[in-house]
């Protein structure tokens, strides 16, 4: 049986490399797909706490189910930014979007 | 090394190597495709922890939509397929200490904390973890008004990427 810390050290590494994305990518295309990677982590962990704890309290899958609407809401929304900042500023570089107002 | 420990192990490793690939690589559709690669990996690890409906919605949802959205966008935010220029901005070492340094919190939270050594126990004969999950969704017991706002987040989000996209024009 694997342990427990496997999981949870696989989850640690996975949110890491997802914080390294969204503060190091310049487009905001990548950043978001940095930002998807810290969700999953986050699920990763959900579930490996449902399997090793009680497993007929659910709550852990409930969550997870929770935290799937809550990414695909994210991405719908921060991908219709990114188009919409692109029509009107042409770019979608994080450095050169430094206008409040346009 | 039990034969579970060793997919875990191939399992985790290719999916932090696709996951490492997802942040470095230099261009955007290779670094959307390499994050299908981790999705796929991360719903084998559900699969594995015996979550077998959360698994198929991870490749559904996940894989099927979100990866799908972010190819499209990738394709819509620019006029020619190359990506010119560095990928990453100048202050990525300060990115890649502060995540560096989170790993390393993280770990020694784990390693320092008595519950980890938990093994999971079996399955309780008759119980259906599919079934309990749609239960606790519907019931009014469990988490019928968490479930129905998430769908009214969901709903709003959606109309609101529209308004947010639409080109009046």
């Amino acid at each position: 049986m694997v342990p427990l810390s496997w999981y949870l050290i696989f989850s640690a590494a996975l949110f890491s490399i997802g914080l390294f994305g969204a503060l190091s990518r310049r487009n905001l295309v990548a950043i978001l797909l940095g930002i998807e990677l810290m969700l999953n982590s986050v699920n990763v962990n959900l579930v490996a706490f449902w399997r090793y704890g009680d497993v007929t309290n659910i709550t852990g899958q409930v969550f997870t189910i929770i935290v799937f609407a809550v990414a695909a809401a994210e991405v719908a929304v921060g991908l219709a930014l990114v188009i919409s900042v692109y029509r009107k500023r042409n770019t979608v570089i994080a450095d050169e979007i430094d206008m409040l107002k346009f | 090394m039990t034969i579970d420990k060793i997919i875990f192990l191939i399992v985790a490793a290719v999916t932090l190597i696709a996951a490492l690939r997802v942040v470095t690589t230099g261009n955007l559709i290779h670094a959307a495709f390499w994050l299908i690669a981790t999705l796929f990996g991360v719903a084998v690890i559900f699969a594995v922890l015996h979550a077998s409906f959360l698994a198929v919605v991870q490749v559904v949802v996940y894989i099927g939509a979100i990866a799908i959205l972010f190819i499209f966008a990738v394709m819509l935010t620019r006029k020619d397929m190359r990506d010119q220029g560095p990928q990453l901005n100048r202050n990525w070492g300060f990115g890649a200490l502060l995540a560096a340094l989170a790993f390393v919190g993280l770990a020694l939270l784990v390693h320092g904390w008595s519950g980890v050594t938990k093994t999971a126990s079996a399955f309780p004969s008759g119980f259906d973890a599919v079934s309990a999950l749609g239960n606790a969704l519907v019931s009014p017991d469990a988490y019928v008004l968490p479930f129905e706002v998430a769908s009214v987040l969901l709903v709003a989000a959606l109309v609101g990427a529209v308004y947010v996209a639409y080109n009046r024009k």
